[in-house]
């Protein structure tokens, strides 16, 4: 490629090759998070509409659109690419693209390994989608690919774990990348106390991600030789165990979820400090706050199993270590409420997504408390309410955390501010329907309704219906989402460096939009 | 392909603007896992896919490794970029033993909960109506008795035939390692040259005595991998560590390759040191095999 070293040095702007090639080849890191943040985009949309699907079967009792084995596909795949597809990748974006602007590197530690990891990702989704397109369909067991129910699937079980397996490499070369970047490359001066919260949350969640995925790898191995080698690592006849299966996923799982949204955490922590002009409140306490829920995350595992049969003793173990989670979580929602105790507050479109996740994320885990709680988990276990409560904490929580992020950073990225009138209408619109689309959930898991069913008692219709209309509103909003987003890519009013009132942070001293090449030379902070 | 910016100007973090082989490389990876899929799935085609996307993947090493060994040579990394890849390499160690640490949890359940729990064991009593009798030991291939006899039975292999030859293998190419690494800190060529070459020859006798010990298990201890857990613990666990000390042993021809090309300075080494780290670990692994597959 041509690239002249003509003004060697800081100065030397030299753009990317045009077309295609750009995005097959660069190593830039702000190219691949945008390259991460529309693949999300795009499999937010995609999820969105299997989501929507099982939403109109569930709009009445009966079958109506589609078939059970269809619907089941519909959930297992809907829950894996919002997962995988979705979440993970929007923040793996984020993480490439302000992390170096965050801490003043001129990009991540090891560049090609980043497109590495972008193009897996693309390529293990190609594996994936592709299998509802074979003999038997998609896998169809659950995302969490319980055996020995998992073991039934046809043509598309080797395609699913190869995907997996693909995923999990991508993630862990992204997570060392973000690892590395952090401790090599902080600019002079960037103490690990001084950074700030986002790449706090990113380094934590990129370990995280280093220590759990392979152990995912490792359960689906035992399923592929379970399936096709004749291992008995799930077959009690063999001496092995089905529950095994379901101890190894869920301490890959519960990190996971944690994987999901510790970077919105961060994200909130960087909003709300800009919106309410004054500095986070208890900066310290929120770093070791995100490391204890972090180490929590290790030891909570099985309260997702409670109902498989444990004894006494770890019942009581697991729901008293969940619990114990609530407060350094408690520590973080106080100190985002203090930071904007006599703030001067804003109410810009990521300052509203930010506070919509302080009280919706809260909801979310308060209905994770009463999951944590073995006895009643048994009542709830593979109910709606189970569905309420990680939507919550999912979507209310982190995709909210993205959309705040994109509102937050996209004049940075474009250099063109957003029509805030109509981000805020997308706002307000995502927030109520969230709310219609997941609050009704709970009631129908506490009154018994089964999740992952494609039909239901008629008692259970009316809350079904609100939950469905709330599922349409809440995914033709996010169309205005995707209008937003486009429009300021394509021009707008220009965008000063500092964007907002009160900018604070070294990605606010670049120029909007930040320059391909940015702290070439190494800033000098004060 | 990729060009330097600033190259050879000391001081400034080497930054590869642009490269073909991530996405080459996505792309044989998918090749592969195609092919492998479709192999699984008994398509004629799939064993063709499979070695297509092995022989990509193949030379997708090639040229990365070349690609980076060249830009080394060149003089382009400074000693940070050296600091990402150390790191890089300890980092993907350690994702390396959680992924060992899903096989040896499996192994550990087995024997500490599901076995005897089978036998028996707590208040899971609904096992012993669906095979009475059965008494938990280990190891075992569970109350079902899968073997491939006929009567169910299967011998282990006794730890202190191969297994310790082959632990005594190993043990020693990690002091051989050792060894090299202190010559090459010492500008010692001669012996660096020696001992290396020593490592990997012991590393692939390992190799050797191990598949010895598969055939033997497979022919005449009727153990196999459909052995019940124990036939599936002992070989996912020596199999996986045997792929790794196979992967280890290649990466230690590559450098001694390279020694022989006066690659290296007693100062910058880091491709052998990652090489030593990774043959360091495989040698902890096995020794955790040894002592909780064989032995105990």
């Amino acid at each position: 490629m041509a690239h002249g070293n003509e003004a060697a040095g800081h100065g030397n702007h030299d753009g990317p090759p045009k077309g295609l090639v750009r995005w097959l080849t660069t190593t830039n890191h702000k190219d691949i998070g945008t390259m991460y943040l529309v693949f999300s985009l795009a499999m937010f949309l995609i999820g969105g509409l299997m989501a929507l699907a099982i939403r109109a079967e569930l709009f009445q009792p009966g079958l109506q659109f589609v078939n059970p084995s269809f619907f089941n596909q519909l959930t297992t795949v809907h829950a894996l690419v919002m997962v995988f597809g979705a979440v993970m990748p929007a923040t793996v974006g984020l993480a490439n693209w302000m992390i170096p602007l965050q801490i003043g590197a001129a990009d991540m530690a090891l560049p090609r390994m980043n497109l590495f990891s972008f193009w897996l990702l693309f390529f293990a989704f190609m594996l994936l989608i592709s299998t509802f397109f074979v003999p038997g369909g998609a896998p169809a067991a659950g995302w969490t690919l319980y055996p020995p129910l998992v073991l039934q699937t046809g043509t598309a079980f080797p395609m699913a774990i190869f995907a997996i397996h693909m995923m999990g490499a991508s993630s862990i070369m992204g997570a060392i990348n973000v690892i590395v970047t952090i401790v090599n490359m902080r600019a002079p001066g960037m103490t690990l106390l001084k950074m700030p919260l986002f790449s706090w949350s990113w380094l934590i969640t990129a370990y995280l991600l280093i220590a759990v995925m392979p152990v995912f790898a490792g359960g689906v191995t035992m399923l592929l030789t379970d399936y096709y080698f004749q291992t008995s690592f799930f077959n009690a006849a063999g001496g092995g165990d089905p529950v095994l299966f379901q101890h190894v996923f869920w301490f890959f799982g519960h990190p996971e979820v944690y994987i999901m949204i510790l970077p919105a955490f961060g994200i909130i922590s960087e909003i709300i400090p800009t919106f309410s002009r004054k500095p986070i409140f208890g900066y310290e306490a929120m770093v070791y706050a995100i490391a204890s829920i972090a180490f929590l995350s290790f030891i909570v595992w099985a309260h997702h199993m409670f109902t498989v049969g444990m004894p006494l003793a770890g019942q009581l173990f697991f729901t008293l270590s969940t619990m114990l989670i609530a407060v350094p979580t408690g520590v973080k929602v106080f100190n985002w409420t203090t930071t904007m105790w006599r703030g001067s507050l804003s109410f810009e479109p990521p300052m509203l997504f930010a506070l919509a996740f302080l009280f919706l994320f809260t909801i979310g885990g308060f209905s994770g408390l009463m999951l944590a709680i073995a006895p009643a988990d048994f009542q709830y276990h593979d109910t709606y309410f189970v569905v309420a409560h990680f939507h919550y904490v999912l979507v209310p929580g982190a995709v909210f955390g993205i959309m705040a992020a994109v509102y937050y950073w996209l004049p940075k990225w474009t250099g063109h501010m957003y029509d805030m009138t109509l981000a805020k209408w997308h706002f307000w619109l995502t927030a109520i329907f969230v709310n219609v689309l997941f609050f009704p959930q709970h009631f129908l898991g506490l009154a018994g309704m089964q999740r992952r069913i494609p039909d239901y008692p008629t008692q259970f219709t009316d809350w079904n219906m609100v939950s469905s209309i709330g599922g349409f509103g809440f995914g033709l909003s996010q169309l205005l989402f995707v209008w937003v987003i486009i429009r300021c890519v394509k021009g707008g009013q220009r965008a000063t460096a500092g964007v907002w009132d009160w900018p604070h942070g070294l990605e606010w001293t670049v120029p909007s939009p930040a320059p391909y090449h940015t702290f070439e030379k190494a800033p000098e902070l004060h | 392909m990729a060009q330097a910016k600033n190259a050879g100007e000391a001081g400034q973090y080497y930054f590869p603007h642009g490269s073909r082989l991530p996405f080459f490389g996505s792309m044989s990876l998918f090749v592969l896992m195609a092919g492998a899929a479709a192999t699984l799935n008994g398509a004629s085609i799939g064993a063709w896919v499979l070695g297509a996307g092995a022989l990509l993947l193949c030379a997708l090493f090639f040229f990365w490794f070349g690609e980076v060994i060249r830009e080394n040579q060149a003089g382009m990394y400074n000693e940070q970029v050296g600091r990402s890849f150390r790191m890089g390499m300890m980092w993907f160690i350690f994702s390396e033993v959680m992924f060992f640490a899903a096989f040896f949890g499996a192994l550990f359940y087995a024997r500490q909960l599901s076995v005897p729990w089978l036998g028996g064991e707590g208040e899971k009593a609904v096992t012993s109506l669906l095979w009475p009798g059965f008494e938990a030991a280990w190891p075992s291939n569970g109350p079902g008795a899968l073997s491939p006899r006929e009567d169910g039975s299967y011998e282990t292999i006794p730890a202190f035939g191969l297994p310790a030859v082959n632990t005594a293998l190993l043990l020693t190419s990690g002091l051989t390692i050792t060894i090299a690494h202190h010559a090459m800190k010492m500008g010692n060529r001669g012996v660096l040259k020696i001992f290396l070459a020593l490592t990997f020859l012991l590393g692939f006798t390992f190799l050797g005595v191990q598949a010895h010990e598969y055939g033997e298990a497979y022919r005449e201890h009727g153990l196999q991998l459909g052995t019940g857990i124990y036939g599936s613990t002992f070989f996912m666990l020596t199999g996986f560590h045997g792929l790794h000390v196979t992967v280890g042993a290649i990466m230690l021809v590559v450098i001694w390759l390279r020694c022989m090309k006066g690659h290296f300075t007693p100062r910058q080494h880091f491709a052998f040191e990652a090489v030593a780290w990774y043959w360091h670990f495989v040698d902890v692994v096995w020794l955790g095999l040894f002592i909780f597959v064989y032995w105990l």
